[in-house]
């Protein structure tokens, strides 16, 4: 098990301590194998989404099994299609999911502690709309 | 040189890297001039921020082309991009980089490029930014105004009419479309939350890609005023 390459996941917010916060989350939940890189903020700490930020932690989370990149609300998402379009992690097959942040995540990681290819983290993580809470 | 000269110098010769630098200081003062009005309309229906954002962007792009001037037209605009893609910070960011980005790779690596080869490439970057958004015409964005400023400004360039001109009357669509978002529901962005309540309030991303297209008439060849 020890060198199997397991899927990174990305978690981008407007707000570093909401990523930061999840990927804390995550990571008790799934184990601490799967690299979980939180990308909040921008550069200086404010509110915002930083493509050097997403950039830098998608490349932190390539450990040669792809990268799944989550967000939480309408530009994290504009700002990673773009870095996507721009051909930033193509090396990384990274790839963004449709899908809640919050649940979204942690079946994310929770598929990716378990092995999972890149195709299954992100059906897990889309897969999470479909759940109720109650 | 007189105004009619630059004129027909701007006409004939095609439009440099010295115009699209010029565009874009002149888009840069024009947004720290209007930075609050467009923060007043974006804390109606957003979150307040988009004057102070474009302006970080604008100052940003700015300083970017002086600190290394870029060769030819589609250069500028392409480095243009990517620093609005990266300064910005908000929806707006990803939304004009791409615009900018697309329109300059469009235009590609000539050293003069004529106002018909600029509104192809401005389609193209309307293009991308509607794929990116998933925007369409009447949803309250940036593409209710881009859409008919580009398809008067291809028009008037039809009709023979001058690049100053054009881009005049490109600059007068892009005013009024912006003013016309107003009664118009949001259905994309934060605004689109409020549903019927986004009604009545000007879109900001309307209003500021308005200021763009001014900005692109005041530096056409004889349109400075």
């Amino acid at each position: 098990m020890a060198d199997v390459k397991l899927v990174g996941v990305v978690l981008v917010s407007h707000s570093p301590k909401l990523a930061e916060g999840l990927a804390e989350l995550v990571r008790e939940l799934g184990g601490d194998q799967v690299p979980v890189i939180a990308a909040g903020g921008m550069d200086d700490g404010s509110l915002g989404t930083s493509y050097g930020r997403i950039e830098r932690a998608v490349n932190e989370a390539d450990q040669g099994a792809g990268v799944l990149l989550l967000g939480d609300l309408g530009s994290a998402l504009l700002t990673v299609k773009t870095l996507l379009d721009e051909g930033v992690g193509r090396e990384a097959h990274a790839v963004l999911a449709d899908a809640p942040f919050v649940e979204g995540a942690v079946a994310a990681v929770v598929t990716a502690s378990a092995g999972g290819d890149l195709d299954a983290v992100r059906a897990a993580a889309e897969e999470a709309r479909q759940f109720r809470k109650l | 040189m007189s105004d009619s000269e630059a004129h027909v110098a701007g006409d004939e010769a095609g439009l440099d890297v010295g115009f699209f630098m010029a565009w874009i200081d002149r888009a840069a003062e024009a947004v720290a001039a209007e930075k609050d009005r467009l923060t007043r309309l974006d804390s109606a229906i957003g979150d307040s921020d988009h004057g102070t954002n474009l302006h970080r962007g604008f100052t940003a792009a700015r300083a970017a082309l002086q600190a290394k001037p870029p060769q030819y037209p589609g250069a500028a605009l392409v480095q243009v991009g990517m620093t609005l893609i990266s300064s910005v910070g908000g929806a707006s960011g990803p939304l004009y980089g791409t615009v900018f980005r697309r329109t300059g790779k469009a235009l590609g690596e000539a050293e003069k490029v004529s106002a018909r080869d600029l509104a192809g490439a401005l389609a193209d970057g309307l293009a991308g930014v509607r794929k990116l958004g998933g925007a369409s015409v009447g949803d309250k964005t940036m593409v209710d105004v881009f859409t008919p400023a580009i398809d008067v400004f291809t028009a008037r360039l039809a009709d023979d009419a001058s690049t100053a001109d054009a881009l005049e009357a490109a600059a007068d669509a892009a005013d009024a479309a912006a003013l016309a978002t107003i009664p118009l529901r949001a259905r994309k962005g934060r605004a689109s939350y409020l549903g019927e309540r986004s009604e009545g309030h000007e879109d900001p991303g309307a209003a500021s890609a308005a200021l763009l297209w001014r900005a692109l008439a005041d530096t056409a060849p004889g349109g400075a005023r």
